[in-house]
């Protein structure tokens, strides 16, 4: 396949960024969306030229580094990380646009990468179980019912890349935080702390600098992991009994 | 045993030209007691520190992973200051998370006849008793506690409709003791450690530097005393000092190129450890998978691993005849097919350990009945082949039998993930599979204590040797990395922190200021060598060359040969570089420079460590020792020991130090899952 | 997230209000005389003494549900106001290529679309009540103001594409307040709340286009 890329090139956070086009030969339809790049900055590499920087890792669809807005679209044509993202989902001769998540609270830190330490602060305002090492009990001390068990494992499978904010028009981390919200308040072991967490971690997202939800989708519409949108109907469910309780902080 | 055979056998060994003998060595820290009393017995004899002294002390943890990410939480929520360091942009992406099967613990919830013992039978067995007793012992006796603990953080392990925790098997095992949640279990473990992490992030016990990777360890006084980490954003060559470091660092599979490995995953802050001291054990233990999903060509740049779970209910088989291995293999009938694990095997059938599984398919495409597209090879002397890399992986009589909507619930996430990769049905055409580089169970050599032999220095997890012996058995390693993080280490630094504050080291102490010049000479020699290759080039054939002869199987020959290799390939890296941009930058070509240098230099020790093992053990296969129908051959008389490499300098040989093992506990036998 | 609550309340309110309002306005279809004392029973200037009376006192009540409808418009413009301007400092540079997979049209056109049904509110206000009489119409009955301005084709038209936009509006702010009240809690719900925005949005379209068009075409009137 022969390929005509359009890539975002920024030298650092605030430089003045741009779109480059590039051509590229020999793209072979197995090849990873990520290989193909590769192949382009070994090309780029040996022209002298600086490589496109871009985050990956795993390259299992599970770590959640990959990014990278295709074609418009956070992750691409197929709603699975990029790195899952197979060439034969384009076609020979094809022009492509890549581009890296914007959304204020994730500045560019070059080309392609951005900085999204933003989310793990939402995870410090309140995504967790205060339970310290040693301090459990028998792991069948507490029944879970298997229904509110599987919620809580499908928002838990969340991976943290960000397209959820990538993708939405307001630059919400709604979907993230209800994930997180909704895999703990579905546990028991969750209980406890479920509705000061639910406060904290969307003042922190505000904080944060993150945009409102007005419930529009295209957060779960792009997630690769397919975080459903009633998620987030759980975090106003919870955010509003909150606000009426004592223990909501 | 006569001295005879020994001597005769050291005559023949052909390592003896690359590494010297040093002195044996002994684990000193494991009491000698009973095996089911060792633990308890060292967590007493721990001397402690209290809990108001802890606020003066820090450390320093490398990697975040299950076992760096566990450790942190754990020794910020006793109150030590501590600072956490990762190469990637958070915490949470360390590749525990891609563990996919389960975590083993003796809970024997089923009423099978699980016991810690038995977890600790089949781990020793499993490892192909080259792995300590007394660690493993451990292992199997906090197993039970690390799945309360996870419980009690929100893992959403599966469950029964009873609302209590579900259980599968897993290979090399014939209780049910693997917990699990869904195909994600090490991801998930590691976002309840990660969760735990950013708690005492919050609460401001953790200091956390993500992107930010080390490239030198500090040594001050005999002691471990910080780490020199670049700023993968900025370049910026940073000094840290503590009172005690830990690495955390994971795996060096990456030394193949193509593993199952992130890309990330390195060798570097290991090695860099080991050339300050630090002794390198059993380098040549590497775990090959035998379900992964083959190669599709020469532009691969990971191969992607399917849990072993699979193999509960999937059959491996290839085409009896070599002429069917290019049909489509629905029309092949049940009796052209050789379900050869079932055949070989047939008490453990499919679920043997894996480095059995994967050799056997090794063995079935040699021999020619391989599956999937043919290859060009080309075998040690040179001469090509076509070669097909691939067996069967069948689901039909699993969907038959349970039917399609069970095994969807079951599997589904790992058969979406074959169909998006491959671009084929696995409900309708099997799977193909082929093995790939996985785990590796040799690493930096640690005491009871995990304390590596530079003191101060504690090494956790994967990064360390010592659990697994010669083969990790499936589900082994998310419980190594939480029992290190959660129960060990928090129990065992204490007794070398007691001594502790040690002398603050200032910016401008020798061992400070040699630590960080080392470091910033290093890159600049790598940016001024401005040659005609990449590094991904250099790293490429560097992975040819272990998988050929440092790979399933290996042979003296092959081994010295690709030693010279390596040496060659070395040299001409260190000439004709070419890295682009400059250290000042976000540089991804410099990062991955580094690590491929360090990765040149450890491919050549493993190749030395398998070289001088000339027995067959586990994942370590040496053609020479077989048994008369090809199963491995250990040679207990010559080495039942730990290998523990000592860096030998830069012109010098590696020396070798033996650590003895001493099995009471458990009788040794040669393996069979016949 | 208060503003959030707020402008999902305000927002249902002011949907029950509309359907109150065609309520009224189909009474148009029984004569001028019943469209009249329906208006002016609000106003509680009917011989019973009109709505609520004797709990409130005559005329009372319309004061109190114009000042409880103002205060919702003003909420939900305030919330919506600081929603947006949230939304846009929060705004990365934006892409060179964007491509929407879920947003509907309404959706995307809430901001100025709300914008815009706010000028029409104004202008509907200016001639229906604050300036009563426009067209030479008489003040005191409504239903004489009613067709005056609906003869004129042009004000059918003008009414027409506004009430698109008020009810394109109101399609996406329904579905938005019932998941921002948290029922949007399966596929399920998701598709009943969906299927129940359009239903609303296209009865309300309905049921106040019917009238105009009526007198239009004469015949009422």
């Amino acid at each position: 396949m022969k390929l005509k890329l359009r890539i975002w090139r920024q030298a650092s956070t605030n430089a003045q960024g741009r779109m480059v086009e590039y051509e590229l030969d020999g793209v072979s339809e197995d090849m990873s969306f990520l290989e193909m790049l590769d192949l382009l900055n070994e090309e780029l590499t040996l022209r002298n030229e600086e490589p496109v920087a871009f985050d990956h890792d795993c390259r299992e669809g599970i770590c959640g580094m990959c990014s990278l807005v295709i074609n418009g679209v956070a992750h691409g044509p197929q709603q699975t990380t990029t790195c899952q993202l197979h060439m034969r989902s384009f076609s020979d001769g094809a022009t492509i646009d890549i581009e890296p998540w914007q959304a204020g609270p994730f500045p560019v830190i070059k080309d392609l990468v951005v900085d999204r330490t933003a989310l793990d602060k939402i995870i410090q305002a309140g995504g967790y179980i205060s339970s310290n090492t040693g301090s459990a009990p028998d792991a069948h001390a507490t029944p879970a019912p298997k229904r509110e068990a599987d919620i809580a494992f499908d928002n838990a499978t969340c991976i943290g890349c960000g397209a959820c904010v990538a993708a939405c028009p307001n630059s919400s981390s709604m979907l993230f935080t209800a994930a997180k919200i909704t895999h703990l308040a579905m546990l028991p072991q969750g209980q406890p702390e479920r509705y000061r967490r639910v406060k904290s971690m969307v003042a922190a997202q505000d904080e944060l600098g993150f945009g409102n939800c007005t419930n529009i989708g295209e957060c779960a519409a792009v997630c690769p992991k397919g975080i459903p949108l009633e998620s987030i109907s759980q975090l106003n469910r919870d955010m509003m009994k909150a606000m009426f309780r004592g223990d909501g902080k | 045993m006569t001295t005879d055979v020994t001597e005769n056998r050291l005559a023949g060994d052909a390592a003896l030209d690359f590494y010297t003998l040093g002195e044996e060595i002994a684990d000193t820290k494991a009491p000698d007691v009973s095996i089911d009393k060792v633990w308890q017995t060292r967590q007493f004899q721990a001397r402690l520190v209290n809990p108001a002294n802890r606020r003066k002390l820090s450390v320093i943890i490398v990697g975040t992973g299950l076992a760096g990410g566990s450790a942190a939480a754990t020794l910020g929520e006793a109150g030590y200051n501590v600072l956490n360091f990762c190469y990637q942009d958070s915490p949470r992406r360390a590749h525990s998370i891609a563990a996919q099967g389960g975590i083993n613990a003796a809970k024997n919830y089923r009423n099978d006849n699980d016991s810690t013992f038995r977890l600790f039978y089949d781990t020793v067995k499993g490892g192909d008793y080259r792995a300590r007793e007394t660690n493993v012992y451990r292992l199997a006796e906090v197993s039970a506690n690390i799945i309360d603990q996870c419980v009690a953080q929100g893992v959403p392990f599966a469950r029964e409709y009873g609302g209590l925790l579900d259980t599968r098997s897993f290979g090399g095992v014939q209780v049910q003791r693997t917990f699990y949640a869904r195909g994600q279990t090490g991801q998930q473990l590691l976002i309840g450690a990660y969760q735990q992490l950013e708690r005492q992030i919050a609460a401001g016990t953790v200091k956390m530097y993500p992107r930010h990777e080390m490239i030198e360890l500090i040594v001050a006084g005999g002691r471990a005393r910080g780490i020199v980490t670049r700023d993968m954003v900025t370049g910026k060559i940073e000094t840290w000092t503590a009172d005690a470091v830990v690495l955390a660092t994971g795996g060096y599979g990456n030394v193949f190129f193509l593993s199952t490995n992130a890309m990330g995953c390195n060798v570097t802050a290991a090695w860099r450890a080991h050339r300050k001291g630090a002794y390198f054990g059993n380098p040549c233990y590497t775990q090959i998978h035998p379900t992964c999903i083959p190669q599709h060509g020469e532009t691969q740049s990971k191969l992607t691993l399917m849990s072993e779970s699979l193999r509960n209910d999937g059959r491996i088989w290839v085409p009896k005849r070599a002429e069917d291995c290019d049909k489509d293999p629905r029309q092949i009938p049940e009796e052209d097919r050789d379900y050869y694990l079932e055949r070989i095997y047939p008490s453990f059938g499919n679920l043997v350990p894996r480095d059995i599984a994967s050799r056997q398919a090794k063995n079935m495409c040699d021999e020619g009945r391989g599956v999937g597209p043919a290859v060009t090879e080309r075998d040690s002397h040179g001469v090509e082949r076509q070669v097909r890399r691939g067996v069967y992986l069948d689901f039909s009589d699993a969907i038959q039998r349970l039917g399609r909507k069970a095994v969807e619930a079951k599997y589904g996430n790992l058969f979406d993930m074959y169909q998006q990769i491959t671009g084929e049905n696995p409900y309708e055409v099997p799977m193909r599979i082929y093995p790939a580089v996985h785990y590796t169970m040799g690493g930096l050599w640690v005491d009871y204590d995990l304390q590596s032999s530079i003191p101060g220095m504690f090494v956790a997890g994967e990064a360390n040797f010592s659990d697994h012996g010669a083969n990790r058995l499936g589900a082994s390693a998310l419980m190594q990395g939480l029992a290190d993080g959660y129960f060990v280490l928090p129990n065992t630094i204490n007794d070398y922190l007691a001594d502790a504050p040690f002398e603050k080291l200032s910016d401008d102490d020798p061992a400070v200021v040699e630590a960080r010049e080392a470091a910033t000479a290093r890159i600049e020699k790598l940016l001024s060598i401005q040659g005609s290759r990449t590094v991904d080039s250099f790293h490429k054939e560097l992975g040819h060359i272990m998988w050929e002869y440092c790979g399933m199987e290996r042979t003296e020959e092959g081994l010295i040969k690709a030693i010279g290799l390596i040496r060659a390939l070395r040299e001409e890296f260190w000439r004709d570089v070419r890295v682009t941009g400059v250290n000042e930058d976000f540089n991804q070509a410099l990062e991955r420079a580094g690590r491929v240098a360090d990765f040149m230099e450890l491919g050549e020790l493993m190749c030395i460590d398998a070289l001088h093992r000339r027995e067959s053990c586990g994942g370590h296969f040496r053609a020479e020792s077989q048994t008369e129908d090809g199963e491995a051959l250990r040679h207990d008389d010559e080495f039942l020991y730990v290998a523990a490499w000592e860096w030998g300098g830069e012109a010098g040989k590696p020396v070798l130090h033996k650590e003895p093992l001493n099995y009471k506990a458990i009788e040794l036998k040669q393996r069979s899952y016949k | 997230m208060v503003k959030k609550f707020t402008m999902a309340v305000t927002g249902l309110i002011m949907i029950g209000f509309l359907l109150m309002h065609m309520y009224g306005n189909l009474k148009a279809f029984n004569g001028a005389e019943a469209f009249d004392h329906y208006a002016h029973w609000l106003k509680g200037a009917t011989e019973d003494g009109g709505i609520l009376y004797p709990i409130m006192p005559a005329g009372t009540f319309i004061w109190v549900f114009r000042l409880f409808l103002v205060a919702a418009v003003v909420l939900h413009f305030w919330a919506a106001a600081s929603l947006w301007r949230k939304s846009s400092q929060a705004a990365g540079r934006g892409y060179q290529r964007t491509v929407r997979k879920a947003q509907t049209y309404s959706a995307r056109t809430m901001r100025w679309g709300g914008v815009i049904v706010l000028a029409f509110l104004i202008f509907h206000l200016l001639q229906f009540t604050i300036i009563p009489g426009t067209f030479h119409a008489d003040p005191s009955s409504p239903y004489s103001m009613v067709v005056a301005s609906f003869s004129q084709v042009w004000m059918v038209a003008l009414y027409a594409v506004s009430m698109i936009l008020v009810c394109m509006h109101i399609r996406h702010g329904f579905w938005s307040a019932f998941a921002t009240l948290g029922l949007n809690m399966s596929a399920r719900s998701r598709g009943i709340l969906n299927g129940l925005a359009y239903f609303v949005a296209v009865v309300l379209y309905v049921g106040f286009m019917i009238m105009p068009l009526a007198v239009l075409f004469g015949w009422i009137g």
